[in-house]
């Protein structure tokens, strides 16, 4: 960092970024936030103290180079802006639009202490949309590995998600020949068939994904492991695997009345709207049915977006129904708001407790309220170490006699995933816990040349997480299969 | 990409019934009788899955019989030899128990005779005594009736008019079948309502009898948990845990409400495309 800026009273207040209208914006799938201006994106950086123990950095669970990155920016330099973000992550234009800055990066901002922390996923979603625009064709090809040995080994990366496509991007710059393997017709995982058109666009997955093509990593689509090739056969044709398979399986609440049409998991939901393009039905073939009234089960990411999809089904009202409150809503803070904004309403601490119909169709949900109670110290201990469910939150009971009925007839069910058991049923000897693959840090299982890593060994987490495992997966597969020549 | 050539296509029963023979080595390798696999015919088609009516590895091939019931089904049929199909993704769901269980009776309707015969011939490699019942509504609309007597010892039919086989519907065939000759295991493919029947029958004679249902499905990988079905009470995804399950123990009503879900928009769909097309 510049001396020139240190010792300067930075703006206290972020600046801001331009947004379609909500009135609008809740009617079409085009993206929400507009992005800053190169005039914007200089102002922004400007605020950037520079601090010398970089807590920016160690909020980032990828380590990107924040300061140096935002002082390229501040500089006007965004190529090299670029270039430093891109040597840590492999997907700057998405990790900018997606990650939860608020409790990573921007979480950890000095400036975030008395003032409005830098906006850091902005600016990095900027310097990655302007070497996108700088080059037609998609982002540069990295430049191979020069500070790495070896290489030369052949790797099959299961699953095209951000753990998968991290994986394979590490390994193919080391040298490594990688064949990525998709159970479905299109890259990205969650990126491409859960995020919505709205707030990641899937132009933008695809020019990050054409690099890896570039690179010349081998990619087959269609291609189900534990169906059309066992993992037992992958590792007699590669020297190691990644599995990167993530979570996909949508749970149920098992309340009566979740059997109805128009009940659906976000998972369908989702998967028709963006992987199958449904939202242009009948120019694409695959039908969605939105009803008047949504309600939608669920306070994460993953029920925002649906609820936020409803609307742009044109859905007349949408009823976001959490068991928890407010602060206690797992989302993104900036999508909570844009829901809001866009007229989703919120039912929180209120746990659902039947879906009623007629026909066969859903009508309706019957809710309890819930008030919520100091967690349990035992029960967070227990919770903790099964290592699965977030320790210390507080409990919600429900409160008797406080029953009431929201109309619906179509109802999200948005309350999570669990380990999708295609892959790890035919894997013998493949130690799991509850479902999920176990790995140590480095991604290392049970089988030896089997590494996991992404939400398949977390459960579901974030995508900056699960691109940190593929990465450090790849450190460790290009020491095994080094160890193994040697 | 696993893109597939169409080798052979023929009309099978007029009008609206066709065999496809497709290049998928890599498919066809590992396919197993029971299996399914998941279409889709271009950039903005739809997932549909199909039943393999027969797995050639050698040949690097795998067959599908297709009823043109809308949009979908009915583009397919409109390729030709040597055209391809974008995405062809399986095998998918689980291959059928077989064992030797001694008289083991198919029952097919409709375009359910298809992974019949596959199905019939590992039963009978297995060392089985098969019997096939096909039920159609006249003679005419009877598919796949000389394939299924390479794999079987007997072929029943029942036609609605009597025009060949029995006169009646297919359980009538089915009851005769089994007051004859008994049998161990009944597999019954076909319409939702004709497997309902069936178990309905076997029931009463006490056999145990494997349905392979037919639910709406999206991926096919048990991501989406759109095809979700009640078996014995719990929830279970059909392409997951199935398509094979003990059909003593589905929820029959549910699976035919779910499978009408997009009804309305299929006709919506169905019915632009036949505008398009000058049909
Ligand atoms: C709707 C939604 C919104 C989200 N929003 C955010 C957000 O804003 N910010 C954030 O940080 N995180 C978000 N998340 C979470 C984040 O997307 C995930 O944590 C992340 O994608 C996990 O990456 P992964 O690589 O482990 O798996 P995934 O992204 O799940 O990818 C797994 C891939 O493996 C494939 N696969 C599965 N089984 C097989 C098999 N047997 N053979 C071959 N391929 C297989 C799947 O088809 C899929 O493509 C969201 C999740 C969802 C569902
Ligand atoms: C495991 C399985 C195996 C099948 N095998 C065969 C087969 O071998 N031959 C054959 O002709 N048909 C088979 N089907 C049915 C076939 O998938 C449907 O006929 C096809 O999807 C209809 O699509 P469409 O666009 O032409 O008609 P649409 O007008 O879209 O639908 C007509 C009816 O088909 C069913 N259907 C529609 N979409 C789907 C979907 N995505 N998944 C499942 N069912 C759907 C619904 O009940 C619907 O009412 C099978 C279905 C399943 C689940
Ligand atoms: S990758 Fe995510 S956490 Fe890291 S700096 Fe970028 S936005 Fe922040
Ligand atoms: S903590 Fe904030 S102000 Fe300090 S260097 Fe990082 S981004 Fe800049
Ligand atoms: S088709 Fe999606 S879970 Fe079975």
């Amino acid at each position: 960092m510049t001396d020139k800026s240190r010792g300067k009273k930075p703006a206290p207040r972020r600046v801001p970024v331009r947004e379609q209208d909500p009135r609008q914006r809740r009617l079409n799938f085009e993206e929400v936030s507009l992005g800053y201006t190169p005039e914007e994106a200089v102002l922004e950086a400007g605020r950037c103290l520079g601090c010398r123990n970089r807590p920016c950095v160690s909020g980032c669970p990828v380590g990107v180079p924040i300061p140096e990155f935002v002082a390229a920016i501040s500089r006007g330099d965004f190529a090299s802006a670029y270039e430093t973000i891109r040597n840590a992550n492999m997907l700057p234009a998405v990790c900018g639009r997606v990650c939860p800055q608020e409790s990573q990066c921007e979480g950890a901002c000095t400036l975030g202490k008395k003032h409005d922390a830098l906006a850091i996923g902005r600016l990095e979603r900027f310097a990655a949309d302007w070497r996108m625009r700088q080059r037609e064709s998609g982002p540069a090809k990295p430049a191979p590995r020069k500070d790495v040995s070896g290489g030369g080994g052949r790797v099959a990366v299961v699953g095209s998600g951000p753990s998968g496509i991290t994986c394979a991007y590490e390994l193919a710059r080391m040298g490594h020949k990688v064949t990525v393997f998709e159970a479905l017709h299109e890259l990205g995982g969650v990126l491409f068939y859960g995020i919505p058109e709205f707030r990641l666009p899937k132009k933008i997955v695809a020019a990050e994904i054409e690099t890896l093509e570039e690179m010349g990593v081998e990619i087959r689509r269609n291609a189900v492991i534990g169906k059309l090739h066992d993992l037992e056969e992958l590792m007699e044709k590669f020297d190691a695997a990644f599995v990167g398979t993530g979570a996909g399986l949508p749970r149920f609440m098992g309340i009566p009345g979740e059997d109805l049409n128009g009940v659906l998991s976000a998972n369908e939901f989702l998967t028709r709207t963006n992987l199958m393009r449904a939202y242009r039905f009948p120019e694409y073939d695959t039908p969605i049915k939105t009803g008047r009234r949504v309600a939608v089960i669920g306070g994460g990411n993953v029920a925002m977006d649906s609820a936020r999809t409803a609307l742009r089904l044109g859905a007349e009202s949408v009823t976001l129904v959490y068991r928890r409150g407010e602060e206690e809503l797992p989302a993104r803070a900036e999508e909570v708001h844009h829901a809001r904004e866009e007229g989703v309403l919120f039912e929180l601490c209120s746990l659902p407790t039947e879906i009623t119909g007629e026909d066969g169709w859903a009508n309706g949900l019957k809710c309890i309220r819930m008030e919520l109670c100091e967690p349990d110290p035992l029960d967070a201990y227990e919770k903790s170490s099964s290592g699965l469910s977030r320790p210390g939150r507080k409990i919600p009971k429900p409160i008797e006699g406080s029953g009431f009925a929201i109309g619906a007839d179509t109802v999200i069910v948005a309350i999570g995933t669990s380990a999708n058991p295609l892959l790890t049923r035919s894997a013998q000897g493949l130690r799991l816990r509850r479902g999920y693959i176990e790995a140590d840090p480095a991604g290392r299982t049970s089988l030896e040349g089997v590494f996991a890593g992404g939400d398949i060994v977390t459960g579901s987490a974030t995508v900056i997480s699960a691109m940190g495992a593929g990465r450090r997966a790849a450190r460790a597969i290009h020491e095994y299969i080094a160890s193994r020549k040697s | 990409m696993l893109v597939a050539e169409i080798l052979e296509k023929r009309l099978i029963r007029p009008p609206d019934v066709f065999y496809y023979r497709l290049h998928a080595p890599l498919v066809a390798a590992k396919a197993k009788p029971g299996q399914f696999v998941i279409i889709r015919i271009h950039e903005k088609g739809e997932r549909i899955p199909l039943s393999l009516a027969d797995i050639n590895p050698s040949e690097g091939t795998i067959s599908l019989i297709v009823m043109c019931v809308g949009k979908t089904t009915s583009e397919l049929a409109t390729l030709q030899e040597g055209e391809r199909i974008r995405d062809v993704c399986g095998p998918l769901g689980n291959p059928t128990h077989i064992e030797n269980v001694g008289r083991v009776v198919l029952a097919g309707g409709g375009f359910g005779v298809a992974p019949l015969y596959p199905i019939g011939r590992a039963f009978r490699d297995a060392g089985n005594r098969v019997v096939t019942i096909m039920g159609a509504r006249s003679k005419g609309l009877l598919i796949y009736g000389k394939e299924m007597e390479s794999v079987s010892h007997r072929v029943a039919v029942s036609t609605d008019d009597g025009s060949a086989g029995i006169k009646g519907i297919i359980t009538d065939a089915l009851e005769s079948e089994l007051r004859e000759n008994g049998a161990d295991l009944v597999m019954a493919v076909g319409p939702a309502p004709m497997m309902e029947a069936v178990c309905r029958k076997t029931a009463s004679f006490g056999v145990r009898t494997i349905v392979s249902l037919n639910a709406v499905m999206v991926d096919g990988t048990g991501m989406c948990g759109g095809c979700r079905v009640r078996v014995a009470g719990e929830t279970k995804f059909a392409c997951m845990d199935g398509p094979d399950f003990d059909g003593s123990l589905v929820d029959w009503d549910l699976l035919i409400r779910r499978q009408k879900m997009y009804k309305a928009e299929e006709k919506e769909s169905f019915e632009a495309w036949k505008k398009r097309h000058g049909f």
